[in-house]
């Protein structure tokens, strides 16, 4: 029964998107939100992540973007006096967080009831100590693991234990600070690490090999419990589950093994006392029926998104329901809307998550897989088949693959080497390992991944060998359905019958096969996620595309009222949550204009792949083959590609070609701006500056153009996202080193190199034009200068230090580009901008990143607009100016480089940062200090270490400095900084680089005495950098979770955020009182 | 492997491989939603008589374990002596399998046993079809053997008589307390979980009148098919509750035979409960299960005598999943605490069978 005493209840989020804690919680938390107010519970939610779903209007009644920080959290129930809090479904932040507000007795003080799973449960599963006690109560068996406290005894128990042994932090998220050791040396290492992030370290034995299995249990507060779903590990344990390929159901384990971990699992939940939804992990013996019991997560998951995304079963909405006191019998499955949300769903599918890595953004990092997590996003592919849902998958990820096969040939120096240590290319080292013919017992034995699904890939290989046998005229009816059965695209087989060499036009190539296939009536069919396998009858829109069926489960009316939104896919730097969002507000304006909206998407961590929000979802592939399928059978009014980011802005021009409906602006301008040559000339005509460019084709034509205009230069290819392969060069041999790589990048489109400009601004316009009119705008500035990527930068709106004429330049350019591009819709335009000197770098006709952020700072929503004027909807020019604002939004980066052993956390034109949230304030430095605070900033107690750079940085840092000493902080400075700073008359104590070996005191030294408590580590130049000095100390810091700034412009502006604005002082304040 | 069709009495036509035994067949088609347990399902004689559809597409990952059999008679995995589905139909098999306990492919298995055997199939296609029209017979024909009809009854037919003992078999002798179990079909798994908890089984012919015998209580097993075909069994029963108020415990066609001895009147389910994940509430209790099911038939729980009351419901379409006497210590479940396959959350109806043996 629900407990009506709940009026108003607080959800923590989980602020900004990282490394482990990622899209998913906007997905939970917006679940819960959604059944809190079908419950008629006012809702207010803590979150600084303003690019969510839930942060928007109408999700939450109150929203705070406010740092998920017990202080915050304090301030905001003191001024909300909620009767109940949620804690469970905003990751490991807000878990963290109200085990502190419980412990500190603030939800007792303020009389906030935990609705759901009690804190002291949390607890139970988060002390290692506790955990192993409370399952050694029921006879279940954990993996023997000894808490240790200091050093001295995770030595000792290592020692008991037997190495190899395995290292974690408790009370961290995403297993950070954890690995292997296989030795002493190892281990010391890891343990320093650890214990910086956690008072507690625990040493395991690994049980490395052995299968790795989750369940994800449910259970009410009348004791009833479900198992929603179980899931599987490709990659046995050893490898995080958040970097593991995951496939559901489990598909290696007979009725016995699944039934006997189902019982353990409703078992202890059960004892531990979960009220809501909670996941068990296992480790279990490969060749007998051992098991040990990894860990629990009292709260939703990464894995409890995904099984939500596997089933259709909505575990967030009945964790928050349950919360609310009542009975799983009380509850319907909102797939079916006839039967009992006590029940546990039957897949007639499988689904396979695959992890999205960006390793190759960071300098330096380790590219192995291990006990923590490194991924930066997912995707889930199903199918009736294996084979099916992981070609699928493997093309979902993003990484230019087709699937298992018909690859790029990947260079790999020792085959026997790849396979044994796991990088984020394995399953690709597998496929050429078969190729290369090596054996299913031999890749086991070096993977020790089950033979089942060895073998399963085995039988891609052996369809593609016989595909290699044909050519386009041999190739049969029934082998090209098999191919198409088991999950090859048209490309994959155009390639295999060599039509490549044919054609040499790969797009052509695919294009004839896709007509071969439909004159042999090879066409896909459409199947429902229904839960119970089509046992009882579903209204359901969760809708997936297979060629293993003869019949389709819907029908299409072919009435031309339906809007195709091209989602975003994976999660990836430079790509994520704010295109989600871009992609919900675009389906919400479509229904409400009254048309169907279709969704397609494969991201288990989003909200627009929850199927109530649109009227179809189609959880499928964006390549063009799987778009066009889909277009061929909805046959809509229009395709909607520019809320999603790059992927579907880049099948414009071939979804044109085929004639299909692009709403907005049209695909020809699209390429005009994504063309830099035709861009260029475009700009030229109208006399619109840019910085001076060219493409490259030979290095003796690059020479002379740099000759000309000087280093440094930036380098990058034509079809960009997020910087992707960009650097800047400062002398030839690294602009000849770098060309070499790039150069392979993109063979259809030629590599340009451009002038760099040095300390210029940078100034971003997001804005909706209707047919070449600007209809709205929102002009936003870097802190930064122009050479951080837009995506780490921090950016304030409305602008705080442009100058009028700067501004009016900005936007008289922006109203000439889109003219000339006749944009119809969302677009963005990056501007630099030295003096009033106003140059363009480039414009991107969809939406940016920064859409959500200003939409919600000006309170005009772009995209709702955008998606009228595509709709052809008449609108009013709104009524709104930014300079009118009388608050600030400053959008700040989230970083994970603690999670990226060895990458150097700097920032350059390539992005790197996973997150970012967006906070208001009355003034700039409060929004300042709001949004570093809720990146992981703190404010310093005392100590603060400087390394400040070259001398215009180590000027720009001096007034920040004596505001430091002004305000009584201890400043530690290197050689040259330590020196400039004494000339200028502020006491400091001199400190050595490492490579001063013998001289005291180190800075690391007092870094890892904890001595420090905030670095600024200027880097010199913009050139890539060695092991150095620099690299060392920035590396400690995040290693020993220092707070580090690496940009003078930024540092300064925090410091002097923090010197002028006390804690106490800032105010609290909902969006809507702004 | 050779093409075949699948033709529904309907004629609805879906085209596949055959992996089992190469020959044509016939049966009433039924669907079973479980993902996992395909070696407890084809050796579960509830389903003679029957073409069982996994709506699960791949079936055959772990193979099939070895069909060895304790020294107390009872087979080690296994759920009988062999297999009783006539036919497996399935979306993908999986020939390559992977599981230490495993001694051959499910396609090696099922033509020793010369049990059919079809994949291809689009069994969600195959599941709405049989769930919009009901169950329904159907043939496997082989493409290139067009002549060679197969045909076959479900209605009718008295599949219990077909899979009873024909004698009494007595299990774990001397044990403790003693408990007939009238088979009309037993599933290993509830041999031993009675044996497990240490009772002696006097294992009976599903007509077999027991009533003179001695003994602590009465088990009445699953079994296939229409429980009206079982009047004989129903008879016994009632005799047996005029002569003594000794336990009683059913589970499956056990429930309906008690049922039908309480004066309930029995219905064909339109597709039957075949599956791991069906939802039942304990009346009057707020205390819900998920349990494994297998069954066609099903108890009309308005007709029960005045004396009876239901026991559970099925939480989806309200249909009777047990039922009780209101004094004495009879009971039954529609669905099968004995699980394998399926869950084990009501494991503890064996524990209160055994509690009321006092």
């Amino acid at each position: 029964m629900k407990d009506e005493s709940i009026k108003k209840v607080l959800l923590l989020g989980s602020g900004a998107l990282k490394i482990g804690e990622a899209g998913e919680f906007d997905y939970s938390g917006s679940q819960a939100l959604k059944a809190l107010r079908e419950e008629g519970v006012s809702t207010v939610l803590i979150n600084p992540n303003i690019a969510t779903v839930q942060t928007s209007e109408g999700v939450a009644d109150q929203i705070y973007y406010l740092p998920v920080q017990p202080y915050f959290v304090e301030r905001v129930i003191q001024k909300e006096k909620p009767d109940g809090i949620l804690l469970a479904f905003g990751g490991q932040t807000a878990l963290n967080c109200g085990v502190e507000l419980d412990r500190l007795g603030i939800l007792e003080k303020y009389n906030v009831k935990v609705l759901g799973t009690p804190v002291s449960a949390i607890m139970n599963t988060e002390d290692r100590e506790l955990f192993v006690q409370q399952l050694d109560e029921i006879d279940i068996k954990t993996i023997k693991s000894e808490a240790c406290e200091k050093i001295e005894d995770a030595r000792k128990a290592a020692a008991e234990l037997g190495y190899p042994v395995i290292i974690r932090a408790a009370y961290a998220l995403g297993g950070l600070g954890s690995g292997f050791a296989d030795n002493e040396e190892e281990l010391n290492k890891l343990c320093e690490k650890a214990f910086a992030f956690s008072p507690q370290v625990l040493v395991e034995k690994s049980l490395k090999g052995w299968k790795e299995i989750e369940y994800e249990v449910v259970r009410d507060q009348y004791d009833n419990c479900i198992t929603v779903c179980n899931m599987e590990n490709f990659d046995p344990l050893g490898i995080h589950t958040g970097e593991s390929i995951v496939i559901a159901p489990s598909q290696t384990l007979t009725n016995s093994e699944y039934h006997k971990l189902r019982k353990l699992a409703i078992k202890i939940v059960r004892h531990i006392g979960i009220v809501g939804e909670c996941n068990v992990q296992y480790a279990f013996d490969p060749k007998s029926e051992d098991y040990r019991v990894i860990e629990v997560n009292a709260r939703l998951s990464r894995s409890s998104a995904l099984a939500s995304k596997a089933t259709g079963y909505p575990l967030a909405f009945v964790a928050a329901k349950l919360g609310m006191g009542y009975g799983l019998f009380e509850l319907k499955n909102s797939v079916t809307k006839t039967t009992s949300a006590f029940f546990e769903p039957a897949l007639d599918y499988v689904v396979c998550k695959i992890p999205r890595w960006d390793l190759s953004k960071f300098r330096g990092v380790d590219k192995e897989l291990g006990s923590s997590m490194k991924s930066v996003g997912e995707v889930m592919a199903i199918g009736r088949n294996f084979e099916e849902a992981i070609q699928k998958g493997l093309r979902m990820i993003g990484q230019g693959m087709h699937g298992f096969v018909e690859n790029k040939e990947l260079e790999i120096a020792n085959i026997d080497a790849a396979l044994r240590e796991p990088t984020d290319k394995r399953i690709f080292v597998i496929s050429k390992a078969m190729h290369k013919g090596y054996t299913i017992d031999q890749i086991h034995e070096l993977t020790k991944i089950d033979h089942w699904f060895l073998h399963k890939l085995k039988h891609i290989i052996d369809i593609d060998e016989e595909l290699k046998r044909h050519n386009i005229n041999t190739l049969g009816k029934d082998l090209l359905r098999t191919a198409k059965v088991y999950g090859f695209t048209d490309f994959q087989i155009a390639r295999a019958v060599g039509l490549e060499a044919e054609t040499a036009n790969m797009h052509k190539a695919m294009l004839l096969v896709r007509q071969l296939r439909k004159g042999y009536g090879i066409l896909p069919v459409v199947k429902q996620i229904d839960t119970l396998a089509a046992e009882y009858p579903a209204q359901t829109n969760y809708l997936y595309v297979t060629y293993a069926g003869v019949n389709s489960d819907i029908t299409f009316s072919n009435d031309r009222k339906s809007v195709i939104v091209l989602g975003s896919g994976a999660y990836r730097i430079g790509s994520s949550v704010e295109f989600d969002w871009c992609g919900v507000q675009a389906l919400e304006t479509i229904r409400k204009q009254g048309y169907r909206s279709i969704m397609i998407n494969y991201n288990p961590e989003t909200v627009s792949t929850d199927y109530d929000m649109c009227d179809r979802l189609y959880f499928d592939e964006l390549t063009f083959e799987r778009v066009m399928d889909i277009i061929d059978m909805e046959t809509p009014h229009g395709v909607i590609v520019s809320t999603g980011g790059q992927i579907p802005n880049n099948l414009a021009v071939h979804l044109d070609a085929q004639n299909v409906n692009i709403l907005g602006t049209k695909a020809k301008d699209i390429d005009n701006a994504e063309d830099r040559a035709k861009f260029s000339a475009m700009l030229n005509e109208i006399g619109v500056n840019q910085p001076e460019w060219r493409a490259l084709t030979s290095m003796d034509d690059i020479a002379e153009f740099v000759d000309r205009v000087g280093f440094p230069v930036l380098v990058r290819p034509s079809y960009v996202l997020s910087g992707a392969a960009m650097n800047v060069c400062s002398n030839p041999d690294e602009l000849e080193r770098f060309l070499k790589l790039a150069a392979n990048v993109s063979e259809d489109h030629p590599v340009v190199v451009s002038k760099f400009i040095e300390n210029a601004k940078e100034i971003e316009m997001d804005a909706v034009a209707r047919d070449g009119e600007i209809m709205a705008y929102a002009i936003s500035e870097h802190i930064e200068f122009a050479g951080v990527h837009s995506g780490d930068a921090t950016i304030q709106f409305p602008p705080q230090k442009l100058y009028v004429e700067t501004v009016r330049r900005v936007k008289r350019i922006s109203r000439q580009i889109a003219k000339a591009l006749h944009i119809n819709g969302p677009f963005n335009i990056q501007f630099m901008a030295r003096d009033n000197d106003i140059l363009v770098i480039e414009c991107n006709l969809r939406a940016s990143r920064s859409f959500p952020f200003v939409s919600k700072v000006l309170k005009l929503n772009l995209i709702d607009l955008a998606t009228k004027v595509m709709l052809n909807i008449p609108v009013e020019k709104p009524n709104k100016n930014l300079f009118d604002l009388d608050y600030v939004g400053i959008k700040a980066s989230q970083f994970s480089f603690n999670r990226l052993q060895k990458a150097d956390p700097v920032l350059g034109v390539d992005m790197s940062s996973t997150g970012e949230v967006g906070c208001l304030g009355d003034d700039t430095s409060t929004a300042l200090l709001k949004s570093m605070l809720s990146v992981g900033h703190r404010i310093p107690e005392k100590n603060i270490l400087l390394s400040t750079g070259g001398a215009k940085q180590k000027a720009e840092m001096l007034d920040a400095a004596k505001m430091l000493k002004a305000h009584g902080y201890n400043i530690f400075a290197t050689g040259g900084t330590s020196k400039f700073l004494e000339e200028n008359g502020i006491a400091n104590t001199l400190v050595y680089w490492p490579s001063d070996e013998g001289k005291q005191p180190q800075a690391l030294d007092l870094l890892h005495d904890k001595k420090i408590d905030m670095v600024v580590n200027i880097p010199k130049d913009l050139s890539p950098r060695e092991l150095t000095n620099g690299y060392k100390i920035r590396r400690a810091s995040i290693d020993l979770n220092v707070p580090l700034l690496t940009n003078s412009r930024l540092a300064s502006a925090f410091i002097t955020a923090f010197c002028n604005v006390k804690l106490d002082d800032i105010d609290i304040k909902a969006w809507g009182e702004y | 492997m050779r093409d075949v069709t699948l033709v529904l009495s309907d004629g609805t036509k879906f085209r596949g491989k055959s992996f089992g035994y190469d020959a044509p067949v016939a049966g009433e088609v039924v669907f079973n939603t479980a993902m996992m347990g395909y070696p407890e399902s084809l050796t579960d004689p509830s389903y003679a008589g029957q073409m069982l559809v996994m709506t699960f597409p791949l079936v055959g990952n772990y193979g099939v374990p070895p069909f060895t059999i304790e020294k107390n008679q009872i087979p080690s995995f296994m759920e009988s002596d062999k297999i009783y589905a006539s036919a497996l139909i399935v979306s993908d098999y999986t020939e390559d399998y992977s599981h230490w306990n495993a001694v051959e492919s499910l396609a090696a298995w099922l033509k020793r046993e010369h049990i059919p055997g079809i994949t291809g199939i689009d069994t969600r296609e195959l599941t709405k079809v049989l769930r919009a029209h009901g169950v329904m017979m159907g043939q496997i024909i082989f493409d290139d053997e067009p002549n060679n009809i197969p045909e076959a009854n479900y209605e009718g037919v008295n599949f219990v008589d077909k899979v009873s003992t024909k004698e009494i078999i007595r299990y774990n002798e001397g044990a403790g307390k003693r408990v007939v179990l009238v088979d009309c079909g037993v599933k290993a798994n509830i041999l031993r979980e009675l044996v497990d908890r240490k009772i002696e089984i006097i294992r009976v012919p599903w007509n077999y009148d027991y009533t003179s015998l001695e003994y602590d209580g009465l088990f009445l097993a699953n079994g296939p098919g229409d429980p009206d075909m079982c009047n004989d069994a129903v008879e016994i029963i009632r005799k047996q509750m005029s002569q003594s108020t000794k336990p009683i415990c059913g589970i499956c066609m056990g429930n309906q035979l008690l049922a039908k001895a309480a004066g309930a009147k029995i219905y064909k389910l339109k597709y039957g409960h075949r599956g791991h994940n069906q939802p039942v509430r304990m009346v009057g209790t707020n205390k819900c299960y998920v349990t494994s099911q297998n069954h066609g038939y099903a108890v009309d729980g308005g007709t029960l005598g005045k004396d009876w009351e239901e026991l559970f419901v099925n939480m989806n379409d309200g249909s009777n999943e047990g039922i009780r006497h209101k004094e004495n210590p009879w009971f039954s479940s529609q669905f099968h605490p004995e699980a394998s396959s399926g869950p084990v959350d009501t494991e503890f109806m064996f524990d209160k069978f055994v509690e009321t043996l006092k």
